[in-house]
């Protein structure tokens, strides 16, 4: 291993016992600044010791012992400015046994660390920051970093998110079984906005947002291994992270999944996600979870030998299905695009239309210069493209589209 | 435990009116099933009965009273109760059992203890 790779193989190790090793710090002193705050120190001083005098063999209880001896003195520290005896509740509680709990101790703790970041009480741009600092590890600059945010606007936003955890009383719980599945999807959605940010359709791609929601999905599915909407999040997520190497060309801009060299895409990540796509489904006989269908269609693209040699039927199905739980007039769009190749461009072009409501939407008039362009109506195609030009949106996709549009010239 | 002020915004009316006769019946209703953990309260008469205080010149300085709620809005401040909760999940679930919640809002909000 190089120099580099040790070390992110080190802040790699102390993130992920670090996280654990908060929860259940956080539960035990019921107080989640507090536990942060140690933990943190607690990992600095991992990273400073460990590389000179070696990983300890337990590093989740050398942290634990180091957490922990932090946070008593942070609490020493604050009762004897306050001159006070308090918080000897907490004192006490930190003072148990240095031995880590036992694995399903922490596994209920980190759950209820999720439930915690990702509360509904929490603005959602807030929910995706905690995810970063307190699920993922990471610090401050970097969770400004990865969300293009300045480092003394994020510290803010996150210090006001703990208190709002603290003074209004967010519970350190997992929810009611019959709240569950609301708050679960709400966990979900933080974690695959990270993931989409990561991957935003323009501009260079967040690789590290895309590794975190990545990391994040599979904790999620060691700690609900049954949970179809996490299998099918973690397939979803998979399937799309399989192409990373394909998405781009050499100088950036991105390439469709037409023209992706299919031959880049990573089979392991493929099996992973088509096996978890399978075992999705079967846990979802009656009602179709949307992450296991997007998912499913995400296979039918990671498992045709070419664009061509998609099989469009499934797609098209998938769509369908796709629409009985979550209609939205983008999956609307996708479908008419399936229907397109599948019947032929004048069936396509028909179906895209009747999503008219996505006027605003600069990809619907590119689909429908696609299609326009497949039926040899040039002019139409370069209105449409003109249509798509004249909507605000970003550098990146602006060029991408002049550059579809300026292909046209090609067909006549 | 903590305790919340579950803040009422609604339409401002003369709560003691006949006509309003059924909402007062939801809010006392509302009142009892909730009497384990409401710890105080009040209903408010309407913005138009509200005068706004402030000094000039800083403390000392010149009474300047005048007519109205300090904030015009659609839904105006008509009432609180102070809940006591195990935690905001608990407070939340009480919150959207208070009739504003469905004719206006509830803002809840924690309450500081001093430790007095």
């Amino acid at each position: 291993m190089t120099e580099p790779e040790a070390r992110a193989a080190l802040v790699r190790l102390v993130r992920d016992e670090g996280r654990r090793v908060l929860a259940t710090l956080a539960r035990v002193t019921g107080d989640l600044p507090l536990a942060e705050d140690a933990v943190q120190d607690a990992a600095v001083r991992a990273l400073e010791s460990w590389p000179r005098d070696g990983v300890p063999a337990e590093p989740r209880a050398w942290l634990t012992l180091t957490a922990r001896r932090r946070a008593i003195d942070i609490l020493r520290r604050e009762a004897a400015r306050a001159g006070k005896e308090a918080a000897t509740m907490n004192g006490a509680a930190v003072t148990e046994p240095d031995e880590p709990p036992p694995p399903e101790t922490v596994r209920d703790d980190l759950l209820r660390l999720v439930f915690t970041c990702c509360h509904p009480a929490l603005a959602v741009e807030t929910q995706v920051a905690l995810a970063l600092r307190t699920l993922c590890g990471l610090t401050v600059a970097e969770v400004g970093a990865a969300l293009l945010v300045p480092e003394a606007t994020m510290a803010k936003r996150l210090t006001r998110a703990r208190q709002k955890i603290t003074k209004a009383a967010i519970p350190y719980a997992v929810p009611a079984d019959h709240e569950l599945p609301d708050r679960l999807r709400g966990v979900l959605a933080v974690v695959y906005l990270l993931f989409t940010t990561g991957y935003a359709p323009t501009g260079a791609p967040r690789l590290e947002l895309v590794d975190e929601a990545v990391r994040l999905t599979r904790l999620l599915r060691e700690l609900m291994p049954g949970e179809p909407s996490v299998l099918g999040l973690l397939a979803l997520e998979l399937l799309q992270d399989s192409r990373r190497a394909a998405r781009h060309g050499a100088d950036g801009a991105p390439v469709l999944l037409a023209d992706q060299d299919r031959g880049r895409w990573r089979r392991d990540l493929v099996e992973e996600g088509v096996v978890l796509v399978g075992e999705g489904l079967r846990r979802t006989p009656d009602v179709p979870d949307p992450y296991v269908v997007q998912a499913a269609i995400a296979a039918c693209h990671a498992l045709a030998p070419t664009w061509g040699d998609t099989d469009w039927s499934a797609v098209v199905s998938w769509y369908d299905v796709l629409l009985t739980v979550a209609d939205t007039p983008v999956a609307r769009l996708n479908r008419a695009v399936a229907v397109g190749e599948r019947d032929g461009p004048a069936a396509g072009l028909a179906a895209v239309d009747a999503v008219d409501e996505l006027g605003g939407y600069p990809l619907w008039h590119a689909a429908r210069a696609e299609l326009l362009a497949r039926l040899d109506r040039v002019d139409d195609a370069d209105t449409a493209y003109a249509a798509a030009l004249a909507i605000p949106q970003d550098d990146a996709q602006l060029t991408h589209l002049r550059r579809r549009r300026a292909r046209l010239g090609d067909r006549t | 435990m903590p305790q919340y002020a579950a803040i009422i915004y609604s339409k401002d009316v003369d709560w003691t009116l006949p006509e309003y006769a059924t909402d007062m019946k939801e809010y006392n209703e509302f009142g009892q099933a909730a009497a384990t953990v409401i710890r105080g309260g009040a209903a408010l008469y309407q913005t138009s009965t509200a005068t706004t205080v402030r000094v000039q010149g800083g403390k000392g300085g010149d009474v300047v009273a005048t007519d109205g709620p300090y904030a015009e809005t659609k839904e105006a401040l008509t009432g609180f109760y102070l809940l006591e909760c195990a935690d905001l999940d608990e407070a939340i679930k009480l919150a959207a059992q208070i009739p504003a919640a469905w004719d206006g809002a509830v803002e809840v909000r924690p309450v500081i203890d001093f430790g007095g």
